[in-house]
């Protein structure tokens, strides 16, 4: 199949690794979406085509996907992502105020992309994460207790690209054991 | 409360979930002794297996408690169409955060009690549904059955014997109904996840392709593993008749030191966990209102009295503080038990404010296929909404309580009754609060009470 999208030989042998796990082709399609948006993030509608042809589908079966589900793209996020979590037990512990103030910090309305393309801002519903609220979802690691002050702190170092590597803020994906030794 | 006389924690399921010296990997599971209880498992027959979870009397921890074992039996065994398992790893139900515990830091234990169940009922091919949000959970859990395939533990020939069952990790895009288990069927297919009417539905019978599906939530089927490690009896008499094994539940919302905790079935009460496990309310707070069993389940107001009779015989007049943490207390004081998150508010909680909240979460979740609940909960969000931007009338309450009506027993699936039993409740029990509201006007937030919509 032509590689219109020109998807990475990566992204390509990880699709056709994940086809076969299913009985029926068209059960890859999330992850199929997935791998797709990873890589372009989003799937437009030239990328709906294209996978529809690789699942032996029609596009609407794809574009279905891509409107109804939260968490799909037909255009892309900012470089840097951001998800606050919105549901009651975060709220109860102040998200409305962290979302406010990464509002104000990252300059970018939730919901949108910062005109520049660097972080876009999403409240979004319950990450699953309640007992440690407010939970903010930065590209791929969960933040916990992000509120008040800390949520400044919080954006700051975002902004300066230094939250990676501050000790202050630890990801529940970072805080997890490692090998023991 | 003095904490010397609290039930102490019995961590089956999390036994090793927080050990500093245990990780992810293989190479731990084993070291505690991973995998046997899958090689006493194959030594059985398969409906013995079945047996020991019947007799176990494990209620499923996902939300609707029903018997684990009893699911397994409704298995449709002469279709000859091939038989899937699906773990239901979706964890959407706001308030509960207790898979992810699971699967982040001791995913083998899932893996164990997956292939046992796959065993058991003579699965083809097994799935673990992880909602998307989970991104590390997915690759976590993707590695570790790499590694007990390697072993044997899972894929082609597991234990070297003749029985062979992959098992695949597909993840959601973000849709809380795919917690639903014949939504969730749809979204593995590959389409929207609206869920499927039932009858003639039932997955037992008519699930993924059509073929006869087993769903399970994740601590159910790591409860498989612990029910065949020390028999269906024996586990029986953890917790109570009815109510066995152990349960985490997740405490979130106002308190000192909200978080997970396992107890067995009715080990403490509602009072106990809030005032004594999670170190009470925040300085010079009272409790207003406690959602038991994450953010469907009824509301319970905090000076609410309880009487009835139990299913026993036995009179009860409880207080919220007294209602024992097990599925059948919840359930006794007019609301449920339902995945196990608990949601505590304080007296500095606006009520309206809450409600909107979540009625926010019903609107933007309903799938939209049935008409009752896509307009209905799209109509509550607007009424609490406007309530909380100054335009509240004494009729609202009223109006609210109508539209959830309409909604209740008039839907495909129990998300009508989701998104319903939250409104009935509310106005049910604060009527007053909703009320107040329309009379104070637009006044502004009070200081001390946060911004929840």
């Amino acid at each position: 199949m032509e590689n219109r999208l020109n998807l990475s030989e990566q992204t390509l042998s990880k699709i056709d690794e994940v086809v076969p796990k299913y009985p029926e082709k068209r059960s890859a399609a999330l992850m199929v979406i997935h791998l797709v948006q990873n890589e372009l993030g989003a799937v437009d509608d030239p990328a709906c085509e294209w996978i529809a042809e690789r699942l032996e589908l029609t596009p609407i079966n794809i574009k279905e996907l891509i409107t109804f589900y939260p968490m799909l793209r037909d255009k892309p996020w900012g470089k840097r992502h951001v998800r606050v979590c919105r549901t009651l037990p975060c709220a109860l512990r102040g998200s409305y105020g962290t979302c406010k103030t990464l509002e104000k910090k990252l300059g970018v309305k939730e919901g949108h992309v910062r005109e520049d393309g660097e972080f876009s801002l999403e409240f979004m519903e319950c990450l699953a994460d309640c007992g440690q609220g407010p939970v903010v979802i930065v590209d791929e690691q969960t933040y916990e207790n992000i509120a008040g002050e800390s949520a400044e702190k919080f954006a700051d170092l975002l902004l300066k690209g230094k939250l990676e590597s501050s000790e202050e803020f630890v990801s529940y994906e970072d805080g997890l054991v490692q090998e023991p030794k | 409360m003095d904490i010397q006389e609290l039930p102490k924690e019995r961590r089956i399921i999390l036994k090793h979930a927080d050990d500093p010296n245990y990780s992810n990997r293989i190479s731990c599971y084993l070291r505690e002794g991973g995998y046997d209880i899958l090689k006493k498992a194959f030594a059985m027959k398969p409906e013995e297996v079945g047996e020991e979870v019947l007799k176990s009397g494990v209620r499923g921890r996902g939300g609707a408690g029903f018997p684990a074992g009893m699911k397994w039996k409704f298995l449709d065994r002469k279709s000859g169409k091939p038989i899937y398992l699906i773990c239901n790893a979706d964890e959407s139900e706001p308030g509960t955060f207790k898979d992810r515990q699971i699967m982040y830091k001791d995913p083998h234990q899932l893996i164990e009690g997956m292939m046992i169940a796959a065993y058991a009922i003579g699965a083809k091919k097994a799935f673990i549904y992880i909602r998307a949000e989970f991104f590390e959970g997915a690759r976590i859990l993707d590695r570790a059955i790499l590694e007990a395939k390697e072993k044997g533990f899972c894929g082609d020939n597991i234990l070297g014997s003749d029985y062979s069952c992959d098992l695949v990790v597909h993840r959601g895009a973000g849709a809380y109904i795919c917690g639903e288990e014949t939504g969730l069927i749809e979204s593995l297919e590959g389409k929207r996840p609206n869920p499927r009417i039932k009858p003639p539905y039932f997955p037992a019978v008519l699930g993924l392709y059509q073929c006869p599906t087993i769903v399970n939530n994740v601590e159910t089927l790591c409860n498989v593993k612990h029910i065949v490690d020390m028999g269906g009896e024996e586990f029986s008499k953890i917790g109570k008749p009815n109510n066995t094994g152990t349960r985490i539940w997740c405490v979130s919302g106002q308190v000192r030191k909200p978080g997970y905790y396992e107890f067995e079935c009715g080990a403490l009460t509602l009072g106990e966990m809030i005032f004594g496990v999670c170190g009470g309310l925040l300085p010079g707070r009272s409790l207003k209102a406690v959602i038991p069993g994450g953010s469907s389940a009824k509301v319970l107001r905090a000076d609410e009295r309880f009487e009835g009779t139990l299913k026993d015989g036995t009179e009860f007049d409880w207080g919220l503080e007294d209602i024992p943490l097990d599925f059948d207390g919840p359930m006794a004081a007019g609301t449920m038990s339902g995945s196990g998150g608990i949601i505590v508010m304080d007296d500095t909680v606006d009520i309206v404010e809450a409600m909107a909240n979540i009625n926010a979460f019903y609107a933007h979740e309903s799938c939209g296929q049935c008409t009752p609940c896509r307009e209905g909960s799209l109509w509550m969000r607007k009424i609490t909404k406007r309530m909380c931007s100054g335009g509240a009338r004494e009729e609202d309450a009223d109006l609210l309580l109508s539209v959830a009506n309409q909604i209740e027993g008039r839907t495909i699936c129990a998300f009508g009754e989701a998104a319903a039993w939250p409104t009935q409740s509310f106005i049910a029990k604060f009527r007053d609060d909703f009320v107040n509201k329309a009379k104070a006007g637009d006044q502004p937030r009070d200081e001390k009470s946060l911004q929840l919509i």
